[in-house]
């Protein structure tokens, strides 16, 4: 029953999209300069439809209807309620569904909120948008259907993996797909403003809070997706530049890049093909990171089913789509001569996008250049955390200099500011402090140090400064003081953790150089979706005589039957303990893995602050020159 | 102007995606077949004592058995009384490359579970067993006189693995 409505309620909100993209050609032809009420309700009419299709999915996760395969194979009855609903995008069909609603959403919101008075701008922007939701749409109907009914109507579902069982995953998907989704929005914005050449200032208006609020989403999204990381995979981390992680990563890049250059483009200063650019690529690579992601080209811990024609499907859709937009862009851009004065904002604004290029680069290739070599030399190798971060944290120094120095500089005008100042003597004074109390004796990470400080001393010194005249740019101070504290926390963090491993009994005790760590019991626990046996450990610390108690679990969950490792995680203010343990099979030894890791909090709490800031940005208007 | 441009990109872009076309093709999951009769890797590894040791060797020898292994490793313990079964087998050696381990507690293993190694190397980086195709241990080669690899085993060995290279020695 429920399976038939969601296709029918899909394939109208296709049949609408359609419809949509004919009214809207015909309507390009016409000079009248009000868009007709029937797009608007036909844009409605999709929101409407497509919602329903998403809603008749949820329903029946939460009823448990076993006669769509899609629950049947990813829910079970046993299973909490709240892990039923996130059960509805956690996996592929599901997460398209969810992926192709966002793009109806914002299609919708831009139809009715942007204020742009070009007319087939507006129009334009709808077509190319309902041209992805369309595909999108058929994919979802003839690939991977999330209603496809099952026969007979099995009792019981198959259970969700319990690795996905967690709030943090259950909100990091749609967190994200709104930071990668949104990017659509400005992709057809983009491709629209090029064909009816749409001028600077009313280009950079329109995209500039689509764009920060995607933005704030993808930085949000990837901080949930690091922090479910780090306390459900047990290994100890929060960022392992696993592949998919990384397909996360490079749209944000591109997505930071695309922040800063719309304030150049919204001065009238220049940047116009480049923000094209730029926009167009964002919404490229989301797309080829969910190539890479589903089609499962790259081994990763995020595992989909993979099916080979997925790959094969979004592979031609991106080939089409990057075709396209190549040639549009090639026939239509204006040709632009502006000469960027240096030392002016817009040109350190400039090299930040050099930057971001850069890192995007660096990822890119380290990612790609495994499936490359395998398919064209049939070799296979690996790129781990060595190659990201030789290469990456060097240029961590120059970055942190630009975003300290470049804030200070006036648009347009040339002025070079002081680099020389109190402020720099003043955060030197801090470092050597800091450096005489940690004693880190590897000089690239004093550098990093040192100009983490540097901005972040220089930000909160700009708000003091801003703040007597009473202009304060609290986007960018935020997002530049978060970046800054996430960057210093991080070396910390790297220099301070320490990682115990060793075999352990029941009743045994191991002595660490600082720690003395109990293994007292064992015990078991059962809820209705798992049965745990858990340990019970004190955790002595012999300079402070203080003790701890950590209670990691080993669950074995039933539907589908699974065994996780749940490390137990002790975070106070300044620092994390950690502890997994994991079970030796046939002998009563556990495996134990003790970590010290300090300031976990604040690393968290700067990614806070940066997407805070970028969503601050949302509500920013320009200030005149 | 512009064409030359447009031509250089779109080139670009159809290597890009037909390479990502026949990627979709790759084999996912490894698997051992595509080693299995090829020649092992001449690699050197380094002893207990400090003394290299060249793994064309073991030519002298008619099957050689190269087991990767670590003391921390809880796979390799449910594995090693397995190693120590073949050990005790005519016309087969055992090379032990220790797999990023301390060499402390390699020898400590060794004395409280049993020595099955003829010849005991040691791989403190984890560099060197690369070389010979390891993604992870425990992880076991056999290999002939010629230096041909005839089986390889992914995870600990079990009675049944035991049988096999038994088999295919006695053949």
């Amino acid at each position: 029953m429920l399976s038939n409505f969601g296709v029918i309620f899909s394939s109208i909100a296709l049949i609408t999209s359609f419809i949509l993209i004919y009214f809207s050609f015909l309507e390009l032809k016409i000079s009248d300069s009000k868009i007709p009420k029937k797009i608007y309700n036909f844009s409605l009419a999709q929101l409407i439809f497509s919602l329903l299709s998403f809603l008749i999915l949820l329903i029946g996760y939460v009823f448990s209807d076993f006669s769509m395969i899609n629950v049947y194979e990813n829910s079970h009855t046993t299973k909490p309620l709240f892990y039923k609903i996130s059960g509805t995008w956690g996996n592929h069909e599901g997460s398209l569904l969810l992926w192709t609603n966002i793009l109806v959403i914002f299609s919708f919101l831009f139809l009715i909120l942007t204020k742009n008075k070009n007319k087939n701008f507006k129009i334009l922007t709808l077509i190319f948008q309902n041209f992805l939701i369309a595909t999108f749409f058929i994919f979802l109907l003839t690939n991977s259907n999330p209603f496809s009914p099952i026969f007979p109507i099995p009792n019981e579902g198959m259970g969700l993996n319990p690795i996905l069982q967690d709030p943090a995953l259950a909100v990091h998907p749609p967190l994200l797909y709104v930071g990668f989704v949104g990017s659509s929005i400005y992709f057809s914005a983009a491709l629209a403003a090029l064909i009816s050449k749409v001028e600077a200032k009313s280009l950079a208006t329109t995209i500039k809070p689509w764009v920060s609020v995607s933005w704030f989403f993808q930085t949000l999204g990837i901080l949930v997706g690091s922090i479910w990381a780090y306390y459900e995979l047990g290994w100890g981390g929060y960022w392992f530049w696993d592949p998919v992680e990384n397909s996360s990563l490079m749209p944000w890049f591109l997505m930071t890049a695309l922040l800063h250059s719309v304030l150049v483009l919204e001065r009238r200063i220049g940047l116009y093909s480049w923000v094209i650019i730029l926009s167009i690529l964002t919404f490229t690579m989301t797309v080829i990171g969910t190539f890479l992601v589903r089609s499962g080209i790259l081994n990763s811990v995020h595992t989909f089913a993979n099916d080979p024609s997925r790959g094969l499907f979004i592979l031609t859709f991106l080939t089409l789509m990057v075709f396209s937009s190549v040639f549009i862009f090639f026939k239509y851009a204006p040709s632009e001569k502006k000469t960027y004065r240096i030392f002016s904002k817009e040109f350190f604004i400039l090299i930040n996008n050099w930057f971001m290029v850069f890192f995007l680069a660096v990822v890119l290739i380290g990612t790609l250049y495994p499936v490359f070599l395998d398919t064209l030399v049939g070799e296979k190798i690996s790129v781990g955390p060595p190659y990201y971060n030789f290469i990456l944290a060097p240029f961590l120094i120059p970055l942190l200099f630009l975003m300290t120095s470049g804030p200070r500089h006036k648009w347009v005008v040339s002025e070079l500011k002081k680099i020389f100042n109190v402020i720099l003597f003043l955060s030197i004074f801090l470092f050597l402090i800091i450096f005489f109390i940690i004693q880190e004796n590897n000089f690239l990470i004093g550098l990093i140090l040192l100009f983490s400080i540097y901005l972040v001393v220089q930000t909160i010194f700009d708000f003091y400064e801003n703040f007597k005249n009473k202009s304060v740019n609290f986007s960018r101070i935020i997002s530049h003081l978060g970046f800054g504290l996430l960057i210093f926390f991080i070396s910390i963090n790297h220099i301070f953790s320490t990682e115990n491993n060793f075999n352990i009994r029941t009743g045994e005790e191991k002595d660490t150089k600082d720690y003395i760590i109990k293994f007292e019991k064992l015990t078991t626990m059962s809820t209705t979706n798992y049965k745990s046996i858990v340990g019970n450990f004190k955790i002595i610390n012999k300079k402070k005589l203080n003790t701890k108690n950590l209670k990691p679990e080993i669950r074995f969950y039933n539907q589908p039957q699974t065994i996780t490792y749940e490390a137990s995680i002790r975070s106070n203010f300044f620092s994390d303990t950690y502890l997994t343990m994991s079970n030796i099979s046939d002998t009563d030894v556990f495996n134990i893995k003790f970590e010290k890791k300090p300031f976990m909090n604040f690393i968290w709490f700067s990614v806070l602050l940066i997407s805070f800031g970028g969503l601050l940005n949302f509500f920013s208007r320009k200030k005149q020159i | 102007m512009k064409k030359p441009y447009l031509i250089i990109i779109y080139f670009f872009l159809i290597f890009i995606f037909t390479t990502f076309y026949f990627s979709l093709d790759n084999k996912k999951i490894y698997d051992t077949e595509s080693i299995i009769g090829k020649k092992i890797n001449e690699v050197e590894l380094t002893l207990f004592n400090n003394d290299k040791f060249n793994i064309n060797k073991i030519s002298n020898y008619k099957y050689t058995l190269i087991n990767f292994w670590a003391s921390w490793c809880a796979p390799c313990r449910k594995e090693h009384k397995n190693l120590v079964r073949l050990s005790k087998i005519q016309n087969l050696k055992i090379v032990g490359v220790n797999f990023k381990d301390s060499q402390i507690k390699a020898k400590e293993f060794l004395e409280k579970m049993g020595n099955p190694f003829f010849i005991l190397t040691k791989d403190p980086e984890g560099k060197k067993s690369i070389d010979f195709g390891v993604y992870g241990i425990p992880e076991t080669i056999l290999v002939n006189q010629d230096l041909i690899i005839l089986k390889k085993y992914i995870g600990p060995l079990d009675l049944k693995d035991v049988n096999e290279i038994k088999k295919i020695i006695n053949k």
